[in-house]
């Protein structure tokens, strides 16, 4: 009768424990959240704090907190101990690797089928354009973070760096985007090169905030120099792209006209569309080509481990300053691409947000993975739209994802870590080259 | 020379509320060896806790002043510390053995957390308060009519700063706590070897460094008269350099660094451009870490492999 009474007993406590970390939890929840939601402060008319209670929001607060707790309590108890390695079955597995190998192509061919698909869904369209931008800056930033392994916080200094490149080479000197294009990536690349070269010597973290400070600066001079830049008002009426010389409007000797096909607005979309994902397969490519190649491994090498590249003749400033540079030439690349497409540019779109979210992107993703970064861009993204209504929450749940994603899958959603290349077979090594054994 | 003086005396008082928030991030660096980048939206918190506190204590019939400033002092460094000790928990303690971005991803989710919750729960507009603590003293008169202020204020925040720097280097050298935080330091495998808790000595980190960004949110708060759901991000990337400056790691150095910050933003904006003070104070934290990785006063890092 013993084994009984021990199974009824372990609940008992397990309850109480349970209900007791609920309670220890809403408790502090009740704290943290009395003064911030309990009362909310405004200024007044006439510049008076006024405030008013909210106590009702700060009790359900609280009630979801404690309600919460047990939730959790209760699936991790279910679940059982994190950390345990769930083992996949080898035929779920198979099946995974066959799916994933038909995944790419699939996604591709839908890509390119798009503007075909949704041709009368502007809405859709802009939004599809959104996402490869942003599939193309997270590749973009993907050399850098994902194969090299440095934190880079101010991603969107080179974003910026293009777009301004090509608002300001346009709009002043009126050259055409095809001109501006590879220049807005020469310039990018160079103020990569301008930057990595003094701070690239730095650990990780401080690296991070560097660069984090040195895409303020941007911004800040950006912001502050008027007389170049616009100031805050940015830079206005620049040029739409047109197709290799021929204007996508609707005069005589535009798109429509030239081609015999009646006018419309979307030609113009469609374009676009297929610009950037063409600047986004290009990113691709060269990130793939590159891995195979000396400079991509000792990137990869890099991200493993620092101190061993050093040791084995690596040089690791040049190795990390392409890196920076590669990555920050997509980005001026994208960035013109942003100014093209917008025909209006602000310091408005260039901020600490734009850089994180970016981030944010690679690293759900999986650093390192090209597919892996591409869903997240579309999840990000789309995401962000659903939530349009609720611009200030957004952010908040962005946040808070970050914070779980990080929690549960800090390698991302496809973890990549596998190198590029290596040795198919192991190779016995004479003992005569290494003293200690077999290598 | 008067208007030097002056500037002197307004960079100090801006230089220690910098070196209270750089604290907090030299401490959890020197401990757990990352970034805490969502510290300075904990400052930003403080300051926001303690003018919701003021409101309330005020609209009480509180009248006296130095009562209600106590007050306020001790319930937002109370609750601020209660953020600090629950961000810890849920945003970093999980991570503490993975690889070495990840906490530092983790933080600055958090730190979009905070401010954006602020913004919601607190609304987007600035926030003012009239000014509680007025009068000072004229200190030097020139014959062209430049006065020389003191105010009240500010020997108040330098006061204060000062008083506790005291309390905090008394507990880091001589009790327990701060024993177990520098063993922590040092090796905390061996720490935890040889008893001492660490998962609860880096809480303990926590909890001071964002009572004392507390304090200095409240400085702040009582200095500018006004908070803002933003004011973390910059102060916080600043409070940061003053704590490379000052060599990260050495709490000294923090200080220092943070005077050193808040001199030179203050003299750049009085004798160049008012626009490009935050310019200079990011170009510091490049060139600093550039030329002198270790700062003023921290020991060089040795890599291990």
């Amino acid at each position: 009768m013993t084994a009984p009474s021990t199974n009824t007993a372990k609940p008992a406590t397990g309850i109480a424990a349970l209900l007791k970390t609920a309670f220890t939890n809403a408790l502090v929840a009740l704290v943290l959240f009395s003064l911030m939601v309990g009362i909310r402060t405004e200024a007044g008319s006439s510049g008076q704090l006024t405030y008013w209670t909210r106590f009702g929001e700060l009790a359900s607060l609280v009630a979801v907190v404690f309600g919460g707790s047990i939730v959790i309590e209760l699936l991790r108890q279910w679940i059982g101990p994190t950390g345990a390695e769930r083992l996949v079955p080898p035929a779920v597995q198979s099946g995974m690797s066959l799916i994933g190998g038909y995944l790419t192509p699939a996604l591709l061919i839908f890509t390119l089928l798009v503007p075909v698909i949704f041709y009368d869904q502007r809405y859709i369209l802009d939004l599809a354009i959104l996402v490869l931008t942003y599939v193309m800056l997270g590749w973009g930033l993907n050399v850098v973070v994902g194969l090299a392994g440095l934190l880079d916080l101010g991603y969107v200094a080179f974003y910026a760096v293009g777009a301004y490149s090509y608002g300001l080479l346009a709009t002043n000197f009126g050259w055409s985007f095809w001109v501006c294009l590879p220049l807005a990536g020469i310039l990018a690349a160079f103020w990569g090169v301008l930057l990595g070269f003094p701070v690239l010597r730095l650990r990780g973290d401080y690296l991070a905030i560097v660069t984090l400070a040195f895409g303020e600066i941007i911004r800040l001079v950006i912001i502050n120099w008027q007389e170049l830049t616009g100031g805050p008002n940015g830079v206005s009426g620049i040029p739409r792209p047109s197709f290799f010389g021929i204007p996508l409007d609707n005069s005589d000797d535009g798109f429509a006209a030239k081609f015999g096909i009646e006018y419309s607005p979307t030609h113009r979309i469609v374009f676009l569309f297929y610009l950037i994902l063409a600047l986004a397969l290009l990113t691709n490519w060269v990130t793939i080509r590159l891995r195979r190649l000396p400079i991509g491994r000792a990137w990869e090498a890099l991200r493993e481990d620092e101190v061993a590249c050093r040791a084995l003749g690596i040089n690791t400033t040049t190795t990390k300053l392409t890196a920076f540079a590669t990555g920050a030439m997509f980005g001026g690349f994208a960035g013109a691409f942003f100014a093209t497409r917008q025909g209006f540019i602000s310091p408005e779109s260039f901020t600490f947000q734009e850089s994180a979210l970016v981030l944010a992107i690679v690293v759900l993703g999986g650093m390192g993975s090209q597919l892996g970064v591409a869903l997240a861009a579309l999840a990000m993204i789309g995401g962000f739209e659903l939530f349009r209504g609720l611009e200030t929450y957004r952010m908040l749940v962005f946040g808070m994802a970050m914070v779980l994603i990080m929690i549960w899958r800090p390698r991302g959603l496809i973890g990549h870590r596998a190198p590029t290349v290596f040795l198919t077979k192991a190779q016995a090594i004479s003992s005569d080259l290494v003293k200690e054994g077999h290598g | 020379m008067d208007y030097f003086a002056q500037q002197l005396i307004n960079g100090l008082v801006l230089g220690s509320i910098y070196g209270l928030i750089a604290i907090g991030y030299t401490m959890v660096y020197g401990i757990v060896g990352m970034i805490n980048f969502a510290h300075g939206d904990i400052f930003m918190i403080g300051g926001f806790i303690a003018l919701i506190t003021f409101l309330i204590l005020i609209s009480l019939g509180l009248t006296a002043i130095p009562v209600i400033l106590l007050v306020v002092l001790l319930v937002s460094m109370a609750i601020t510390a209660l953020y600090g000790w629950t961000i810890e928990r849920i945003a970093y303690r999980p991570l503490r053995h993975s690889f070495r971005l990840a906490p530092m991803l983790s933080a600055i989710g958090m730190s979009f957390v905070l401010t954006n919750y602020s913004q919601v729960t607190q609304g987007a507009r600035v926030k003012p308060i009239p000014p509680f603590i007025t009068g000072g003293y004229t200190l030097h008169e020139s014959p062209d009519g430049f006065v020389i202020q003191l105010s009240n204020i500010q020997i108040m925040v330098v006061i204060t700063t000062i008083v506790l720097l005291a309390i905090f280097t008394w507990l880091v050298s001589r009790t327990r706590l701060g024993r177990d935080m520098r063993a922590c330091e040092q090796d905390q495998t061996m720490a935890a070897l040889l008893g001492v808790n660490v998962d609860r000595t880096i809480s303990m980190t926590f909890v001071i460094g964002a009572a004392l960004a507390a304090v200095a949110g409240l400085m702040y708060l009582l200095y500018y008269g006004l908070v803002d759901f933003f004011m973390g991000f910059v102060a916080g990337i600043k409070a940061f350099t003053a704590a490379v400056l000052g060599g990260i790691g050495s709490l000294p150095g923090a200080m220092l660094g943070g005077l050193a910050i808040g001199l030179i933003e203050t003299f750049w904006s009085a004798y160049f451009s008012v626009e490009y003070k935050d310019v200079a104070a990011f170009s510091i934290l490049i060139v600093v870490l550039i030329f002198m990785p270790t700062g003023l006063l921290g020991r060089p890092e040795v890599e291990k492999v």
